[in-house]
């Protein structure tokens, strides 16, 4: 379903280029839950980017449902893949009811029976009717990420992409956020891309996961060799104790 | 805890007036504090963040702080003027933020801004200042401090910055520092890195650490003792190293909800809230 092939972006053309993705390949089939892990500035996030036409690659390394693509997109190759963000007090138009953020996207692609298919799309992430002419102020950060999730699914893609959709979120709404992307991605049959810092999470709804670090893919592992530690990479093991928590000796 | 408590609270309740009626932020909340690692954990408006601040007398008006009793090494804290609060604060109880971006002054050097917090604490030369924020950054496992000491904020990762802010924190050494989710700006491995200079802090300078945070698995790992918030209320205290056998069902769920590495789940447990736990 996606394909990379030795994705490279660099950031800045004059004066010192950044490298943030170096020859990074992997391929994702459909239905396949991937995950990319990797702390800040790895380029974890700038990978999802590339793939979902927000950041220019350096050249030509995405195929997308078979087809070659760049940063320009059609219409219908923009609906294939809806991307739901970190921060839900970011990603929502402040002056915007959950009913206007939800409407828009079926505005733009000219679909029909809108009024129904918003309703349906709020009920699909657990949302009331009488969320639907709030404002995201209104709404507390489980709710708007709940709100950006049915904004993502209600052009019915098949590949949702998902940049640490819970790292802004308390542990008990992130269970409910994290049950919900799974429901989700059963009923739909979604190809997903999970990115987080959070090992467990990733552990949580991949089946396949990639370790990034300063722009490089370090390894990807099977979601059951990463439960049991089998790694050689000794990055991936560091991330693994730290994920255990504080340890007193010097690693 | 060998000696007295450094810090004894009774009954501490922190509430806001506002248009609609007075929230309790903090409701009935005791606990004592040796010379350990005291972690705080709850969600986001537990009152975690609240009660550290409330310690160090930073609420701000029109919030009203009451207590029973709030003892700081024998003194009394209630009602205590600015003026005292002021030769506490810094000197012998100070805090840690959560994001050095927003704590650091940004057009001071590094070195400057914690060699004033030193000045104003301690009668001393210019040099002998600066020498002791060279050696506090060292302290703090800075690599090259006197890099460092030239730096503006902005010029800092988020691990160099905490670092900084800990020194500047710790330069007069105070016996009570609360730390308020000092990592969760940070990466894992770096985190692990401030962890261990805090934990190094309190073994051999004796201090006592009160380590606010949402995130149970460092709590646990880090802390002697945790109290668990819910709504404003202490539900719950018991030794880091017996989190697993907690007795409220709401740090049971809260160690529940957390995706676990090594023990798959098809379903995340989701919290289910009792009413009966603010009463």
């Amino acid at each position: 379903m996606i394909e990379v092939t030795d994705l490279c972006v660099t950031f800045g053309n004059s004066g010192r280029p950044i490298h943030a993705v170096r020859n990074v390949s992997f391929a994702v089939a459909k239905g396949e839950s991937f995950g990319i892990v990797g702390e800040s500035g790895s380029g974890k996030s700038t990978i999802l980017k590339a793939i979902a036409g927000l950041v220019d690659p350096d050249r030509l390394a995405l195929r997308i449902d078979g087809r070659p693509t760049g940063r320009w997109r059609s219409k219908a190759e923009r609906r294939l893949l809806q991307f739901v963000f970190q921060d839900p007090y970011a990603s929502l138009h402040p002056r915007q009811t959950v009913d206007d953020a939800l409407r828009e996207p079926l505005l733009i692609h000219k679909l029909a029976d809108i009024d129904a298919e918003v309703g349906r799309a709020l009920a699909d992430v657990g949302l009331s009717p009488v969320h639907r002419y709030r404002f995201p102020h209104q709404l507390s950060g489980g709710q708007r990420q709940r709100v950006a999730i049915a904004r993502a699914l209600i052009l019915k893609p098949s590949i949702l992409l998902l940049d640490e959709p819970t790292s802004a979120l308390d542990v008990s709404i992130q269970a409910e956020i994290l049950n919900l992307i799974s429901r989700l991605r059963k009923t739909y049959q979604l190809t997903s891309i999970l990115v987080s810092h959070d090992l467990g999470v990733v552990a949580h709804l991949c089946s396949r996961i990639a370790i990034m670090k300063g722009g490089q893919l370090v390894e990807i592992l099977g979601v059951e060799d990463l439960r049991r530690s089998k790694t050689s990479q000794p990055y991936t093991r560091e991330l693994l104790v730290a994920s255990h928590g504080f340890t007193r000796t010097v690693a | 805890m060998s000696d007295a408590a450094l810090l004894e609270v009774e009954d501490l309740n922190v509430s806001f007036p506002g248009r609609g009626g007075i929230t309790r932020a903090v409701r009935n909340a005791s606990f004592s504090l040796g010379r350990e690692r005291l972690g705080i954990v709850g969600e986001s408006g537990s009152g975690k963040s609240t009660t550290g601040r409330a310690l160090l007398g930073l609420i701000p008006a029109p919030g009203i702080v009451t207590a029973k009793r709030m003892t700081f090494g024998g003194q009394d804290l209630r009602g205590l003027p600015d003026a005292e609060w002021q030769k506490l604060r810094g000197r012998r109880m100070s805090m840690v933020m959560q994001d050095p971006k927003y704590s650091l002054n940004p057009v001071l050097k590094i070195g400057e801004q914690i060699e004033e917090t030193y000045r104003l604490h301690h009668r001393s030369s210019q040099g002998e200042a600066r020498s002791k924020a060279l050696a506090m950054l060292e302290a703090v496992k800075i690599r090259d401090p006197d890099l460092v000491y030239h730096l503006y904020a902005h010029q800092l990762s988020g691990g160099m910055g905490q670092r900084a802010m800990i020194a500047m924190m710790l330069i007069a050494e105070p016996d009570l520092l609360i730390a308020d989710e000092p990592t969760s700006a940070l990466d894992v491995t770096v985190q692990n890195e401030v962890l261990r200079i805090l934990d190094d802090l309190v073994t051999d300078r004796g201090m006592g650490l009160i380590f606010i945070s949402h995130n149970l698995t460092i709590v646990g790992s880090f802390c002697d003792r945790v109290l668990v918030m819910y709504g404003g209320r202490i539900v719950e205290e018991l030794k880091a190293s017996e989190l697993a056998a907690a007795k409220h069902p709401y740090t049971q769920a809260l160690i529940k909800a957390a995706p676990s590495l090594e023990h798959p789940l098809a379903e995340l447990a989701v919290v289910t809230r009792d009413p009966a736990w603010l009463i």
